[in-house]
């Protein structure tokens, strides 16, 4: 699982079946210390996080496949748990 | 299967059933000469490793391996802490 921050969602009408159900939430992987560490991408959401919240995102659709119990949805990261704290020690500051 | 260091740890009470009760420490991967690569993951803790631990971290399916209920979704596990690397 990476650590991620909740940046963004969308809503999507016309999409694949599969998805019936599941939100679509714009997540941004981020350093324990909360720095930005990558490109936004989407991921579905089964925990109800909301903008702003630091998740837990598994990036494997064989794990999202047996969360959701459905092998129709054609998305390879979910958001696996909404972050409640964190503790960090950066090891002499290189982070 | 990589080594890691132990650098925090993270708590999520809303969180997949599967991973209740389950330990979540922040990993800094590393390469055989203990130096870091690639990003922190967080890994499910199956052997009571601690803040500082250098550790071994099993990766993808084979993560699953060390839970009881045998298919469980976890991508990352530390299954041992190391005690010394000869090489």
């Amino acid at each position: 699982m990476i650590l991620c921050k909740v940046t963004g969602s969308i809503v999507s009408t016309k999409k694949d079946p599969g998805f019936q159900g599941y939100k679509l939430m714009f997540v941004t992987p981020i350093r324990p210390d909360g720095s930005f560490l990558g490109k936004p991408f989407l991921a579905i959401d089964v925990t109800s996080s909301g903008k702003g919240d630091t998740v837990l995102v598994i990036k494997d659709g064989g794990s999202l496949q047996m969360i959701t119990g459905s092998k129709k949805i054609p998305e390879n990261a979910i958001i696996a748990g909404v972050v409640d704290n964190l503790e960090y020690a950066a090891p002499g500051g290189q982070s | 299967m990589l080594l890691g260091k132990v650098e925090g740890r993270v708590w999520a009470t809303r969180k997949l059933d599967v991973f209740q009760g389950k330990k979540l420490m922040v990993v800094q991967p590393l390469d055989e000469d203990l130096k870091a690569v690639s990003s922190h993951i967080i890994a499910v803790d199956t052997v009571d490793a601690g803040v500082g631990d250098v550790v071994c971290l099993a990766t993808s399916k084979e993560a699953s391996v060390p839970m009881e209920e045998k298919m469980i979704p976890v991508d990352a596990a530390i299954v041992g802490i190391v005690d010394r690397v000869d090489r």
